[in-house]
């Protein structure tokens, strides 16, 4: 076996499917084009409802999306994953709704913040040891998603792209048009924003608070 | 020597596992050794588990109908054949 080139398996194998399922998009074949909707929607409308905030937005989002993506599919060049290049597409009309609806300043990317600024600390607490089943799935939802709400769209995006979603970091910064050190800081400052909201709500009751010494 | 400002701002990489070694080793003592940087540690791991963990919810049938038929009436506007013709060269 050894020096022989080894035929990856899992998800390599998936993906060189997918490959194919794509060929065929670009083809025409509109059942093949079905099936990428059908395996990515959810992922898409989820990462929509929680950059808009707002179901409605989210749905249009998701027609939006995917419309574009059939539209353009002949220049995806599969250098990226496909769900990678929808991404992209998701992101940037998740982020124009946002803009419409709020004609908000908050919502530029590339805005400039400052990142020297010392991410904040506060609540420093143990969390009870199982939250997820003290609360309901739909409670938990719940908790999550107001929480997220809770973070200006420049860190939430982010972190939805990263922790949720799951993206390299890399993918990130390119769906984003960001820098790595940009996407890094900002997501260092989205996941301890959310630390702190969430303690909030799961800290073990009783305990002594922590604290750094000012 | 590691100061808790300089675990936090290295907190990201820690838990992603990408710090070089001799800085995980730094900090990886000050986190055994400081109770507030192992309890924001904690926590903010715990964080993230909580939203990976997260299941992305079925979208309603009627979401999904009006989107496939959105894009058959693209399809058939631009040309694109509706049904699958299955011959693909490889
Ligand atoms: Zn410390």
């Amino acid at each position: 076996m050894e020096g022989e080139p080894i035929e990856p398996v899992g998800v390599p194998e998936a993906l060189s499917a997918e490959v194919l399922t794509v060929e065929r998009a670009k083809q025409g074949d509109v059942a093949a084009f079905g099936e990428l909707v059908t395996r990515y929607e959810r992922r898409v409308y989820r990462m929509a409802r929680q950059i808009t905030q707002n179901d409605e937005d989210a749905e249009d989002v998701l027609q939006e999306t995917f419309l574009k993506a059939f539209e353009h599919i002949n220049s995806f060049q599969g250098q990226s994953k496909f769900y990678t290049w929808v991404t992209r597409i998701a992101v940037n009309e998740s982020l124009m709704k946002l803009r419409k609806r709020k004609s908000d300043r908050t919502v530029s990317l590339d805005e400039n913040i400052e990142t020297d600024e010392e991410p904040i600390v506060r609540e420093i607490a143990v969390w009870d040891d199982t939250p997820e089943q003290k609360y309901s799935q739909e409670e938990m939802r719940a908790i999550l998603n107001k929480a997220i709400d809770g973070l200006k769209p420049i860190f939430r995006t982010v972190f939805i792209l990263r922790d949720v979603e799951e993206l390299s970091t890399e993918e990130t910064a390119e769906v984003l048009g960001l820098s790595i050190a940009a996407v890094k800081s900002r997501l260092l400052r989205a996941r301890l924003q959310l630390r702190e909201k969430l303690t909030r709500v799961f800290k073990r009751k009783g305990d002594q608070i922590l604290g750094y010494a000012k | 020597m590691v100061t808790c400002k300089d675990f936090l701002r290295e907190l990201s990489d820690y838990l992603d596992e990408t710090t070089d070694p001799a800085t995980r080793a730094e900090l990886e003592r000050h986190v055994s050794e400081c109770p507030n940087c192992w309890v924001v540690c904690d926590t903010t791991r715990k964080t993230i588990q909580v939203y990976k963990g997260m299941e992305a919810q079925p979208i309603s049938d009627c979401i999904h109908t009006k989107l496939m038929e959105a894009i058959e009436k693209k399809a058939a506007e631009s040309g694109h054949s509706g049904c699958c013709n299955g011959n693909h060269e490889s």
